[in-house]
């Protein structure tokens, strides 16, 4: 294995995402958020990590998703990143994968709308398909849409 | 340890040393014949010629050499100090911080002409002492630092190559060669020689020049280490989750019972607490870290204008954390140079004045209420209030309209705004209109404020309160709609609670904007849950209450039991089946759940509440009966049973709307008054819990863009809460710019109220004295109300004073002026005295009355009368002809006047 990457997987709506895990702070399990009035609403909310004050951006909402079930409480996904930890709330926590980048395509002409620009490419592994989400884009304001400074 | 690490160690020092040298040659001129002062100096531009010359920074040591050789003219006593020398000196200070700074940042000195300095520091040295010019005293003043040792002089301690032996750095022999090699005539110093035949290290060199400097010996660095800054703030943010955590702890364990787990958090708890007021201690430094360049940046201002300026301080060892300090530098400074330029008097014009030749600055710092203030005081020529409206009204800042109806406070204030400069010539000290407004903008942004008093031709003050740390601040907590909200404590004015039947009929509306009457000013009020959107029900509208988050949606309700009554009509007929367990209990529904929940309990006082809750249960009941019989095959009892649920139904109806309407009434409104800008306004909020201290934790850049909050903090259940940016909320609210027009409105609604005689609702204080007379008081000159013990009255100047906050306050009993005779009881004084106290400017006065009646409000006719001192007239109040008090004249009568004014200074 010459040429492999490792991947913290999890899955949004049945489909199979990643992060590199150099990217991944940790994954906890749910935790109580406080809303912030105001703010985009793909911002749930703010956690307390040990001490740490984190924001919580809900993945469903800025893929465009309809919101799980009420009963269905999201699992987080620390990254870092420049400004601090940020939680990428998801459905449920994969494996840590072991990728070999020969399997890697671009993302299919035919995606459309906000998965277009948040998944950086395709993984095809044996079954099944591993979108890699873009971190920097999936917390980046695209120009005017509801997220970020543009809408307030 | 590596060159650049021994030059980055000789930068710290000297930059140290720099700041101690501009603070000691202005106190040398004060007093030229401090010995001490004079050696300080000495040493201190020794140490750096040397260690420069080691280092191989030849400009540096050419400079300092030449000003070592004017000092130790100066220290033989063969020189006295003239202005003229003491500005040489003081260039050469600046040279070297220059060169220094340039060391600092390329690592070479730079492309330096210190030609001319140096040649005016050695010609200088050839000047012949007049005799007599300045008489050097023979008693030696205190040394400035109580700690610095006066003696040996560097000219008498031991040379670097004897330490170098007897540290055993150097053989006897090198040593010997090197000094064979000066005598030769090798014009460098023993260390470069050493250095340069390698027999010691460059570090040990620098020891040497260190163990040779007294005053830095071993006394002063075993008990002080320097700390790297960010490593401080590190242990900062640490110290603040800690107290979080505990907070946390104390929390779980006040609900335990085993008693050695609550007695450890305890202890947990204390040591937190002092372990996070030590580490705040670290951080603090004294104010006089930045005051210390202030006589030189007087003395180069004062110089630069032709003027004499004096500066004191009192307080410099007030302390305040180091990111305050750094962040009110700049300020400070702008306003030192502002007094100076702008505020003292040339010498001739204050001569005329009548005032000595020399200005007088005070910089005062102390704490009060958990705020530095700082205070800046010069007795200059005031604010010339004329100038500064006119050149308000020029700069069209405000209109010639507004501007003829301020009070000379607002005008005063007027300095403050952006682009505005009264000076005549700009100088290159101040006057290009830039300043004023940032000082005020920096002040604010570290949760400050500032302000200025004038009295023309006595001089100004400008007054600033600041936090004491940004990292930890006190903080009222509040809860909207159902979450927790932090209000930083200095934006805090007051809290107002209404409640019941008060609540409804106070607010009132502005054209769709509530306002509520606070002491006859109308509060603009803005609904917390309006401006932060997190009201779902009604988005936007803002005037009317809606129930609180956990009292449950009526309407629904109502929908839900009206529904049963077609559902058991189905069933009845036929058309489907339910179960008496499936139709469940008068505790399962959602009016249920909540009337046992919180309905009773908090609002048991509402009568329909009980009733409801009975009929609520009774209905219940009916529709379960109405299945069963049906499912037992009694179809007729059933129907009959129907009327029941009907019946109750119609019943809930009723109680619901009138227990949904009670409700709302009774709720109370909690105002929270607070201060943005230079404008007040109410938030009201859903509940007030507590005032706390907060850690504040940064937010991300996403939530920074919204303005309205200033941080977040973590509570001690480990939640997060949000801090409210008060400017940000207010100008997302409208009120900073809205009630700015609203003002003037106000204010023209008064005078043409007084031009058309004088009837206009006033708040006044009543108060009863002498043989039962009635007298109202304007309630904005009440500063506060107090009680003495009559035992506390002591007597000065052949006046009564109390000892009040910290000051001498002369009382005045208003029966004794306005009655002109002494009253029963009043030199008795065994009695408690009701006092009024009365502040104008920082003078306190107490006026002592019989008794205090009421705070009333009242449109009322002052009739003006004439003779009376201490009475401006007579009105109306509470259908009671009532004398209102001329508080200024009364003092005036009573003769405290001087007396309060002296209290003040």
């Amino acid at each position: 294995m010459a040429n492999t990457q490792q991947f913290c997987t999890f899955f949004l709506k049945e489909q199979f995402f990643g992060v590199p895990v150099q990217q991944v702070q940790e994954v906890i399990r749910y935790q109580e958020m406080t809303r912030v009035p105001l703010v985009p609403q793909v911002i749930r909310g703010l956690i307390n990590l040990r001490g740490q004050i984190v924001m919580a951006v809900d993945l469903r909402r800025r893929f465009g998703m309809d919101d799980r079930a009420e009963s269905q409480l999201p699992m987080n996904v620390v990254v870092r990143t420049d400004d601090g930890a940020v939680s990428f709330l998801v459905d449920e926590i994969g494996d840590v994968l072991e990728v070999d980048q020969d399997c890697f395509e671009p993302p299919p002409e035919t995606l459309h709308g906000p998965a277009r620009e948040l998944v950086r490419g395709v993984y095809k592994l044996t079954g099944q398909l591993l979108l890699e989400l873009d971190v920097g884009r999936a917390l980046a304001s695209p120009a005017g849409e509801d997220w970020g400074a543009a809408s307030l | 340890m590596s060159d650049t690490e021994i030059v980055k160690e000789f930068l710290i020092e000297s930059h140290e040393n720099l700041d101690r040298l501009d603070r000691d040659v202005i106190t040398l001129e004060q007093d030229p014949g401090s010995q001490e002062t004079l050696a300080s100096v000495f040493r201190t531009i020794h140490t750096i010629k040397g260690t420069s010359g080691f280092l191989a920074f030849n400009q540096l040591e050419a400079l300092t050499h030449a000003g070592e050789s004017l000092l130790a003219r100066l220290r033989d006593g063969l020189l006295a100090l003239n202005p003229e020398i003491t500005t040489a000196l003081l260039s050469m200070v600046d040279a070297v911080r220059q060169m220094l700074a340039s060391i600092e940042a390329t690592g070479s000195e730079g492309e330096r002409n210190d030609g001319e300095l140096i040649a005016t520091l050695t010609r200088l040295q050839g000047e012949e002492k007049v005799p007599g010019a300045v008489p050097v005293p023979e008693k030696p003043s205190a040394p400035e630092k109580p700690g610095a040792p006066a003696e040996p002089s560097p000219a008498s301690a031991p040379n670097v190559g004897d330490i170098l032996m007897k540290a055993g750095k150097a053989r006897v022999s090198q040593v010997w060669e090197a000094v064979e090699q000066q005598q030769a005539g090798d014009p460098r110093r023993i260390g470069e020689i050493l250095v340069e035949k390698g027999a010691v290290k460059p570090q040990d060199v620098l020891d040497a020049l260190h163990a040779q400097q007294p005053g830095r010996g071993p006394s002063a660095s075993d008990s002080t280490i320097r700390v790297d800054v960010g490593l401080l703030d590190r242990l900062m943010n640490r110290v603040g989750e800690l107290v979080l955590l505990r907070n946390q702890i104390v929390q779980f364990t006040n609900s335990a019972e085993d008693s050695a787990l609550q007695g450890t958090s305890q202890r947990l708890s204390l040591l937190t607490t002092e372990l996070q007021e030590s580490v705040m201690k670290t951080r603090m430094q004294p104010i006089g870290n930045i005051w210390s360049k202030f006589p030189r940046t007087v003395r180069d201002v004062a110089l630069g204008c032709g003027k004499q300026v004096g500066i004191e301080m009192e307080g410099k060892e007030t302390e305040l954390d180091k990111t305050i300090i750094e962040a009110i530098k700049d300020p400070l400074t702008h306003l030192v140079r502002n007094a100076v330029d702008h505020g003292i008097e040339v010498p001739e014009v204050r001569r005329a004045a009548g005032k000595p030749a020399e200005g007088r600055l005070l910089l005062r710092a102390f704490h009060e209420g958990g705020q530095v203030n700082i205070e800046i005081t010069d007795d200059g020529a005031g604010l010339d209030y004329e100038k500064i409206r006119d050149k308000a009204v020029e700069k069209a800042l405000v209109s010639a309209d507004q501007a003829a109806r301020m009070t000379e406070r607002e005008i005063a204030n007027l300095i403050w705004l952006p682009g505005f400069s009264t000076a005549e010539k700009v100088t290159n000290v101040s006057g290009r209109g830039v300043g004023m407004d940032v000082v005020k903008t920096n002040i604010e942004k570290i949760g400050g404020t500032v302000d200025v008093q004038s009295r023309p031709g006595l001089g100004s003050t400008v007054r600033m309160k600041i936090p004491l740390t940004l990292a930890i601040i006190p903080a009222l907590i509040v809860t909207a709609a159902g979450d927790r909200y932090a209000i930083p404590q200095v934006s805090l004015l007051e809290l107002v609670r209404l409640e019941g039947e008060q609540s409804r009929k106070a607010i009132e509306q502005v054209n769709g904007a509530p306002v509520y009457r606070l002491r006859g000013k109308l509060l603009p009020l803005v609904y917390l849950n309006v401006e932060l959107k997190v009201d779902g029900q009604q988005e936007g509208a803002g005037t009317n209450r809606k129930a609180r988050a956990g009292d449950p949606d009526f309407s629904a309700v109502r929908d839900q039991h009206r529904q049963w009554i077609d559902r058991l009509q189905h069933v009845l007929n036929g058309n489907g089946s339910l179960t008496a367990q499936e139709a469940g209990s008068h505790e399962t529904c959602a009016l249920g759940k909540w009337i046992y929940a919180t309905g009773v309990k908090e609002h048991g006082a509402i009568d329909d509440m009980h009733v409801l809750e009975k009929v609520h249960k009774d209905f219940h009941h009916a529709v379960r009966n109405v299945l069963l019989l049906r499912s037992q095959g009694e179809g007729s009892l059933a129907h009959q049973e129907l009327n029941t649920v009907e019946r109750t139904s119609r019943r809930i109806m009723e109680l619901t709307t009138s227990v949904e309407q009670k409700i709302l009434e009774s709720e109370n409104i909690n105002i929270v008054v607070l201060q943005a800008d230079d404008r007040q306004f109410g938030l009201v909020v859903d509940e007030i819990n507590d005032t706390e201290e907060i850690v504040v934790k940064p937010v991300g850049k996403q939530l920074k863009s919204v303005n309205t909050y200033a941080g977040a903090t973590i509570m001690g259940d480990g939640r997060v809460a949000l801090i409210l940016d008060v400017l940000g909320l207010a100008q997302r609210a409208n009120v900073v710019s809205e009630v700015r027009d609203r003002a003037m409105t106000e204010k023209e609604a008064k005078q043409a109220l007084g031009a058309a005689g004088g009837s206009q609702r006033n708040a006044v204080l009543l108060f009863e004295y002498g043989e039962n007379r009635r007298m109202a008081v304007d309630l904005s000159l009440v500063a506060r109300l107090e009680e003495f013990p009559g035992d506390s009255v002591e007597r000065a100047g052949g006046h009564e004073v109390v000892q009040y906050r910290g000051q001498i306050m002369p009382l005045v009993r208003v029966s004794e002026v306005l009655e002109s005779h002494r009253v029963k009881g009043a030199e008795a004084g065994q009695e408690s005295l009701h006092v009024v106290v009365y502040a104008d400017q920082g003078r306190s006065v107490g006026l002592v009355v019989d008794r205090i009646l009421d705070i009333v409000e009242e449109s009322f006719l002052v009739e003006r009368q004439t003779g009376r001192p201490g009475v401006l007239g007579s009105a109306v109040i509470q259908k009671r002809v009532t004398d209102l008090l001329d508080v200024p004249g009364l003092i005036l009568s009573a003769g405290v006047g001087r007396l309060a004014a002296g209290a003040h200074a």
